[in-house]
């Protein structure tokens, strides 16, 4: 599906992330100013440390460097502070001279945050600076850490500093060690050493060298091969998930009651701004150190606002409808182009939710292999949708209800089943879950008034190709579709993949016209 | 009797529906122009027998003969029917958007039921001559111009036998004819039958044991998926299985 | 029981039938031409232009009410048929602009701007109008052909066909917006000058346009109709009653079904084909699921099963939603959402089937198809 919408949110979390710390420290500067007026009177260095803070605006280059290599060496992040007020009245040479000071000093402040995605992205980051000291910070600080991937980026990070010294053996030694850890971010470096030592004049050494980083490359693309591999399979898995929890209720609604929902992608979008407008309440009333408890508490503000909607349509135009499938289709489709506008008018075309901060960012579970942590609860909560549904349907007497009006309406009627009720009960109910199914894709993408759309055409045709109102055969079908489209993406694009998922529907049907799982009996085609 | 006397001849036929078997091992044969009555307790599987026969479902194993040795297994609906076996439902089933006669045209048999001969088709001075002494038969001959679906149930059954009638089958399958009729028009019915099978096979299923006694010369008693008992009605009702498993139950339940 | 007549058209519809037919074609192009612009009775180009648009809808109308009013196969793919119809014309109009176009290359522009050097092989039948106007109508009965055969004859039917042409036309939309297409992307063909010698932009091309269109009409409308009114027409709606039925009297519906969907491609690819010169461009904006379905809401409003009602619905729907869409912008999804809702539950014979009410003589009062058969628990 073309989803345009996704940078925007993107955007946004990083405008918010960006804007906290600027609002902040804008007054402090400012402060700063008033207290200190006039030049500090000039006092006599005492430390080595405090002669470089001075010898660090020289205009002499060389004593400039010399002051930066000693800060580097000797201070710490103590000194940063101060280093940020020197840069701030500094002259471009100075600050180009303090930049590396303050890089490397910051990050390696950083190697012992009590964050470990700050540990890891100093030790990403001190790459960058090229300078060798890093090599020592980096080995004794993976040698205290405890989370293997930020330790992992510390010796990752420590290997690629090696690579650019000057010793054959260390380099060698680089080399082959980035081959061991798979190194993603080695592949660029040791490429060029390989291309170094193709060359006609290349020493002896850079001919080892490139052979070395040959074997290194090797195995490195080996290993991402199947890291991609795995990836694909849990975008597809994940985009099943989202497929799964549509259909399901969509399945719901077709199988027991014989209708054709095409507002069901809009009950969704519905989910979705009660979710948004939970959110915007949080914001409004609730003080900020609760405010990630706005996403729990929108569960149940989505399904039940999703729950009315389909209850009131089902009052007010499904009840006239019921055994004309087609007709079902058409007015529902009319109930969705309604909402989808009242949607737009009232909220305009977009808006986004904040995940909380649980929610955010993901699991690297291996190397080249990261699992972000919203798609991992989208596939739980559509594992625990299904087993809902089922309790709910096959061993509860609701359920029961459900299935003898869906099987003999006449009869339940008799037993004195309200069949009535039944209908909207489990209306209510499939749309309820269809508020929660927008719940969960607020994490993923945007709220717009388009949501709906973009999953309902691939929700059918899971319904189809599952076979109507079975459980097994929606789940099936949406981890196949959802699985190929993903399979199929990297190869042909998003757009010919959904034209061969069609075909492939297509196709399938000749072979099982009724559907993965069809109803068998004498009453299977009434 | 010799197999070519047969116009029909079932041997062995299963049909499973997920382990529940409607038909077990099921031979059944009808004579050319023979006039046979299948009853049965509910579920005894006479409705999915009819089913196999014309097509409508395709049974998990067996041989189902027709005519000079054609094996109708695997063969598809509309084939069946140009083979020339007819077919008349339980619940009545006419195109309630046409009138009587339009209905009537559409079944008239035709060399070619293709979409090009249609389209193209005129009725023919000998197919109306037909179809009006069709609608004689029926009794629908007031009705011909009306919406078929403004029928009564009694005349909508009717319809459907006669549109059966005009396809010309050498087998005519008939499911539970009278069901909902009066007195008089199941008497009626019961001659119509009567009178078809002089030049055609019929199979009738029916519940109604004095309408049963009205046409049936030969009874075939049908329980879980298999013939039990064949015979005349009176042989039949005096067959001690037979009262076991059918009469003796519906007695008891009475 | 009284007795309730076979629904045809009476005398009194054949003759409003050709009133209809004299005032489309004779007298609203002389109201164009021979009236003084400020005369009240004027019918300014620009009218005239957009009611030869709604006439084309009404083309298209026809062949959906075809497979859906009367063999009760709802086809939510019509628009991909047009698409293809108008498409094939565009291309042909396309390449006819020449070295008038904006770059002044003998290529398309869009051509020029996505670096295509050449003009892509199967642009090359289009360089004729022969090209087009068969191109028009063939490809859309080739392309139903194919995947009308693919899914009758494995007996999809009903709401799983329904589905499977929405996803047809959903797949359609996607592929047409991509440019390596070499149709134009999103932004689909336009800027046409000519066609035949003819200056599109003079409003006596346009006025020819739309006479053509008219005779267009007129002859699918009695295509239809012999259609309908042969014995397969009459096949059509026992497969809509009773399709088992069908098969036991001898009949395959699966051909009768492809063959009705055929024509209705058809017609779609006439309609379309006809709606571009006189529209000016076509989009893939007019091709996706949205404008298929709007096919449908015409039929319904009009009262499906009736050929005139199809062509009633569709200049009505579409001359509402001009003159609406003026005032209120915003509120047209609305409104047309709210069509499929109240025509669907509340007058399933549409807009024919009251104004057959209101003229008809007072027999029986005709019963609102409210078919649930059961009672309110």
């Amino acid at each position: 599906m073309i989803r345009l919408a996704h940078v925007p949110t993107y955007v946004r979390a990083l405008a918010l992330v960006t804007c906290l710390p600027i609002g902040l420290t804008l007054p402090s500067a400012l402060a700063a100013d008033d207290v200190a007026p006039g030049p500090a009177p000039v006092v006599a260095p005492a430390t080595p440390i405090e002669h470089a803070l001075r010898d660090i605006t020289s205009e002499d280059a060389a004593v400039r460097s010399a002051a930066a290599a000693l800060l580097i060496e000797k201070g710490d992040a103590s000194l940063l502070p101060k280093l940020d007020e020197i840069r701030a009245e500094a002259d471009r040479a100075t600050r180009q001279a303090l930049k590396p000071v303050i890089d490397l000093l910051k990050n390696h402040a950083n190697l012992t945050s009590a964050q470990s995605d700050t540990r890891r992205s100093a030790a990403a980051d001190l790459v960058g600076t090229g300078r060798p000291e890093a090599i020592a910070w980096l080995e004794q600080a993976a040698a205290k850490e405890s989370v293997w991937w930020v330790k992992y980026t510390m010796e990752e990070s420590a290997q690629l500093l090696q690579l650019r010294a000057d010793a054959h053996t260390v380099r060698m030694g680089a080399v082959t060690k980035l081959g061991e850890l798979r190194s993603q971010n080695g592949l660029s470096a040791l490429k060029e050493l390989a291309d170094a030592g193709a060359q006609s004049g290349a020493t002896d050494e850079q001919r080892a060298l490139a052979d070395a980083a040959q074997a290194s490359i090797t195995q490195i693309d080996a290993w991402s091969w199947w890291a991609g591999a795995l990836e694909t399979l849990f975008r597809g898995i994940s985009l099943s998930s989202i497929l799964l929890m549509m259909s399901l209720g969509l399945a719901i609604v077709f199988g027991l009651m014989g209708v054709i929902n095409m507002a069901h992608g809009e009950l969704m979008m519905v989910g979705a701004y009660a979710t948004f407008v939970t959110q915007q309440a949080f914001v409004g009333w609730v003080s900020p150190e609760l405010f990630d408890w706005y996403f729990p508490v929108a569960l149940p503000v989505a399904f039940l606002a999703a729950a009315a909607f389909g209850w009131v349509l089902e009052a007010t135009v499904i009840r006239f409808l019921y055994g004309r499938l087609l007709e079902t289709l058409l007015a529902t489709w009319g109930v969705s182009l309604i909402l989808m506008q009242a949607a737009r008018v009232y909220f305009g075309d977009l808006t986004a939710v904040i995940a909380p901060q649980a929610l955010r960012g993901g699991a690297q579970v291996m190397v080249g292999v990261y699992l972000p942590y919203n798609r991992i609860f989208i596939i739980l909560l559509s594992i625990v949708c299904v087993l809902g549904i089922y309790f709910l349907l096959f061993r509860s007497n609701l359920g029961i209800r459900v299935r003898s009006v869906t099987q003999n309406r006449n009869m339940s009627a008799c037993l004195g089943i309200p069949t009535r009720k039944v209908d909207s009960y489990t209306f209510a109910f499939a749309s309820g879950l269809a508020g929660v199914a927008g719940w969960a894709l607020t994490m993923v993408g945007n709220v717009d008034p388009g949501l709906g759309q973009n999953y309902i055409v691939d929700a059918f045709m899971v319904v189809v190709t599952g076979g109507v109102g079975k459980l097994a055969g929606t789940i099936w079908a949406s981890l196949g579709i959802g699985g190929l489209n993903k399979l199929i993406e990297p190869v042909s694009g998003a757009v010919y993949g959904k034209v061969f998922i069609l075909v492939g529907v297509i196709l399938f049907l000749q072979w099982r016209p009724q559907g993965l799982f069809a109803a068998k009996g004498r009453n299977a085609d009434a | 009797m010799t197999d070519g006397d047969l116009i029909l001849n079932c041997e062995n036929v299963v049909m499973d529906y997920d382990g529940f078997k409607a038909l077990n091992n099921c031979n059944f044969r009808v004579q050319y122009n023979e006039l046979r009555v299948v009853i049965g307790p509910n579920g005894a599987g006479k409705t999915t027998l009819l089913d196999v026969i014309c097509g409508k479902t395709t049974p998990t194993s067996g041989k189902i003969l027709f005519g000079k040795g054609i094996n109708l297994v695997g063969k598809n609906a509309e084939d069946i029917t140009k083979l020339g076996v007819g077919r008349k439902f339980q619940a009545p089933s006419v195109y309630g958007n046409l009138s009587v006669w339009q209905n009537l045209d559409l079944s008239v048999k035709r060399p070619s039921k293709g979409v090009f001969p249609t389209l193209m088709g005129r009725s023919s001075p000998a197919e109306r001559v037909r179809i009006e002494e069709t609608l004689e038969t029926i009794g629908l001959s007031t009705h011909a111009h009306d919406r078929a679906g403004a029928l009564s149930h009694g005349q909508k059954q009717w319809l459907e036998i006669g549109m059966v009638i005009l396809q010309e089958p050498s087998l005519l399958l008939v499911d539970e004819p009278v069901a909902g009729m009066s007195d008089k028009e199941t008497e009626q019915t019961g001659r119509l039958l009567t009178s078809l099978s002089e030049k055609q096979a019929i199979v009738v299923i029916e519940h109604d044991m004095d309408f049963v006694r009205q046409i049936a010369k030969i009874v075939t008693v049908l329980a879980e998926g298999t013939v039990i008992c064949e015979g005349t009605v009176d042989a039949v009702q005096a067959d001690d299985h037979v009262r076991e498993i059918y009469l003796g139950r519906a007695k008891v339940a009475h | 029981m009284p007795e309730q007549p076979v629904a045809r058209p009476d005398s009194r519809e054949t003759v409003s039938l050709y009133l209809v037919g004299v005032v489309l074609l004779v007298v609203l192009p002389l109201l164009n031409v021979l009236t003084p612009e400020d005369s009240w009775l004027h019918l300014s180009d620009f009218r005239l232009n957009q009611f030869g648009k709604f006439l084309c809808f009404a083309i298209l109308a026809l062949g959906l009410d075809l497979i859906w009013g009367y063999c009760g196969v709802l086809s939510m793919g019509q628009g991909v048929f047009f698409g293809f119809g108008a498409y094939c014309m565009g291309m042909y109009l396309a390449l006819q602009i020449g070295t008038e176009s904006v770059y002044g290359s003998e290529l398309p522009d869009f051509m020029v701007w996505t670096q295509v050097k050449e003009l892509p092989l199967f642009w090359y039948p289009f360089k004729s109008i022969v090209g087009g106007v068969l191109g028009a109508i063939l490809v859309p009965v080739l392309f139903a052909t194919l995947f009308g055969f693919l899914a009758f004859r494995s007996r999809i039917k009903g709401v799983y066909f329904a589905i499977i042409t929405q996803a047809l036309a959903f797949a359609a939309w996607l592929v047409f917006n991509r440019n390596e297409t070499r149709l134009g992307g999103t932004n689909g063909l336009t800027d046409f000058k000519q066609a035949l010698g003819f200056r599109l932009s003079d409003p006596s091309t346009q006025r020819g346009l739309y006479i053509i269109t008219v005779l267009a009409l007129g002859a699918s409308y009695l295509f239809c109709r012999w259609i309908v009114a042969s014995r397969a027409g009459k096949v059509l709606i026992a497969i809509r009653d009773s399709e088992s039925r069908v098969t036991f009297s001898g009949y395959t519906p699966w051909m009768y079904k492809l063959f009705v969907f055929v024509v209705s491609a058809g017609l779609a690819g006439l309609a379309g084909m006809l709606y571009v010169p006189q529209v000016g461009i076509i989009t893939p904006a007019q091709i996706g699921v949205l404008p298929s379905l709007e096919v449908v809401i015409w039929v319904a409003v009009g009262g499906r099963g009736t050929l005139i009602g199809a062509v009633l619905g569709a200049v009505a729907v579409n001359y509402g939603r001009s003159v609406l869409t003026n005032y209120f912008p915003e509120a047209w999804p609305f409104i047309l959402g709210g069509l499929f809702v109240v025509v669907v539950t509340m007058f399933p014979d549409g807009l024919l089937g009251m104004i057959r009410k209101v003229t008809a003589r007072k027999d029986t009062p005709a019963p609102v198809s409210n078919a649930d058969g059961r009672t309110a628990a």
